[in-house]
């Protein structure tokens, strides 16, 4: 499948199916939107009489193009057949192991976001801490469960993560010392409001967590909107010096600046411009997921705002990486040449099979997205997953899982979305969540031609 | 090829053959968690 459009200046080409990127100029791009349905003359008549203009592209500059066209669909980087949905439904079906798993060692927290979609950490359920045993039988179930998988990868999620630091601690030791006999390598993330960030917690995050996820929605004043404590104050002053010592310290190793914006700030990129200044250099801003009659709710309305910010988000940063001051955002981190494979293009990102989330109590839910709702508990860390009728649902999605997609040239990217949005919005997990298509759409085209930009350098 | 420049990809049809190893990182162990995005993963399969 071919997609083409113009985006800052560039003409560009994806051919999916290969994973190939094209950056062609104006008679490339009519070429090649006419080739497949057109013969070698009806292109060179109707390039002529387009570029009457233009005396310099004459019928043989047509002819030597259409066969540069040809020559790359023979090499397959152009019209590549789709020939990957049965590999789709093979793969999962054959994949029985566990990798990852989102550890929710605490069900509270000590802000009160009214945005939160775990309801302020509870997951419309009670307040609750992981024991450490309980998170101990977690570890044992994820091993048990991995096969020959070596990386194994484990979020500690919330709610606040922090205030169950202790029991953090201790599961984090217990999985060092059985990582080696099992032939495993444990990665850590930890995500925070950074609230009880202190010395002695950083240090420890930056020597034991491979990832962390630190909660900061850019300006002042729109973090202080949504995050505040329980007695309405906003955190930003609080968290932000914490923050600052914390990726100064952490000495190359990953972190995000994780923000989410709403209908309120559609001005987004201004947010992330901020954190950047602020001297931050790996970011992340998501939109807000909310019923949507929730006032902070993104709209129709606001959709073309949103696509222009984030075409404006791609030119800064261009610009920025050119002036040597540049950083990274979350969705626009590709890696054309060494990025992922197909498999993990049309399998998605393994919720419910290969990932899952546990319950301060143990349970198992396809993800930290369905954590509270009883009609996806799949199991728990003693007995394993017996809802297999709700896990084959998940085993089901993939890339090719829904109608919707079939001719979306965006599906090996996004892999069919994320199941939760899927439910949320249309109440079942093999639903299509359109609104969030659009925007993983944009930046999807935003982020390839930031690559495009960079190798016309 | 004046018109058209190719930039260097990942040939998706031969990791049919060289790939799912599944050592990668899932997408929301890192900064997502509220979507999918499988494309800007790394990929970890040193028999690639």
């Amino acid at each position: 499948m071919v997609h083409q459009y113009k985006l800052n200046g560039y003409n560009i080409v994806l051919d999916t199916c290969s994973g190939s990127v094209h950056a062609v100029d104006e008679v490339a791009y009519d070429i090649i939107a006419m080739y497949e349905n057109s013969d070698s003359e009806q292109i060179v008549t109707a390039m002529l009489e387009k570029y009457a203009d233009c005396p310099d592209i004459t019928r043989e500059e047509i002819l030597e193009c259409i066969d540069d066209v040809t020559a790359l669909k023979e090499q397959g980087k152009l019209f590549t057949k789709d020939e990957y949905e049965n590999l789709a439904f093979d793969y999962k079906n054959n994949s029985k192991v566990i990798k990852a798993m989102c550890l929710h060692i605490a069900h509270t927290c000590n802000l009160n976001c009214s945005y939160c979609f775990a309801s302020q950490g509870k997951y419309q359920g009670d307040r609750a801490l992981m024991s450490f045993e309980t998170g101990k039988q977690a570890f044992d179930f994820l091993i048990a469960n991995s096969g020959s998988r070596r990386n194994l990868e484990v979020d500690f999620f919330g709610g606040e993560p922090l205030m169950n630091f202790e029991v953090v601690k201790q599961l984090v030791g217990y999985a060092r010392s059985v990582e080696k006999e099992h032939n495993k390598n444990f990665r850590f993330t930890l995500t925070t409001n950074g609230v009880l960030l202190d010395d002695d917690i950083i240090e420890y995050l930056n020597k034991e967590m491979s990832n962390v996820v630190l909660s900061l929605d850019g300006r002042k004043e729109i973090h202080d909107h949504f995050r505040v404590d329980y007695h309405g104050n906003g955190s930003y002053d609080k968290i932000l010096p914490k923050f600052k010592e914390l990726v100064e310290k952490r000495e190359g190793k990953n972190y995000y600046m994780r923000g989410t914006f709403t209908h309120n700030n559609t001005d987004f990129t201004k947010d992330i411009f901020h954190m950047a200044d602020l001297g931050f250099k790996e970011l992340s801003m998501e939109p807000v997921v909310c019923p949507p009659d929730d006032p902070y709710a993104l709209t129709e309305e606001d959709l073309p705002v949103l696509f222009e910010q984030y075409e404006i988000l791609a030119r800064e940063m261009v610009r920025r990486k050119k002036a040597g001051d540049g950083f990274t955002f979350y969705h626009y981190m590709l890696d054309l040449a060494n990025g992922p494979c197909i498999y993990k293009r049309i399998t998605g990102c393994g919720s419910g099979t290969e990932y899952m989330a546990v319950t301060p109590w143990g349970d198992l839910y396809p993800c930290h997205q369905f954590v509270g709702d009883e009609k996806y508990l799949l199991g728990n860390i003693w007995d394993g997953v017996k809802n297999t009728e709700v896990q084959d649902e998940f085993r089901y999605c993939n890339a090719y899982a829904r109608s919707e997609c079939k001719d979306c040239w965006a599906k090996l990217y996004c892999s069919g979305g994320c199941a939760a949005n899927s439910y949320h919005a249309t109440g079942s997990v093999m639903g299509v969540y359109k609104y969030g298509c659009e925007l993983f759409k944009k930046r999807i085209e935003c982020a390839v031609m930031m690559k495009v930009a960079e190798a016309e350098e | 090829m004046s018109r058209i420049k190719t930039i260097e990809t990942r040939d998706m049809k031969k990791s049919v053959a060289n790939g799912g190893c599944g050592e990668c990182q899932t997408s929301c162990q890192s900064a997502c968690k509220t979507s999918c995005g499988v494309a800007n993963q790394q990929c970890e399969n040193n028999n690639k």
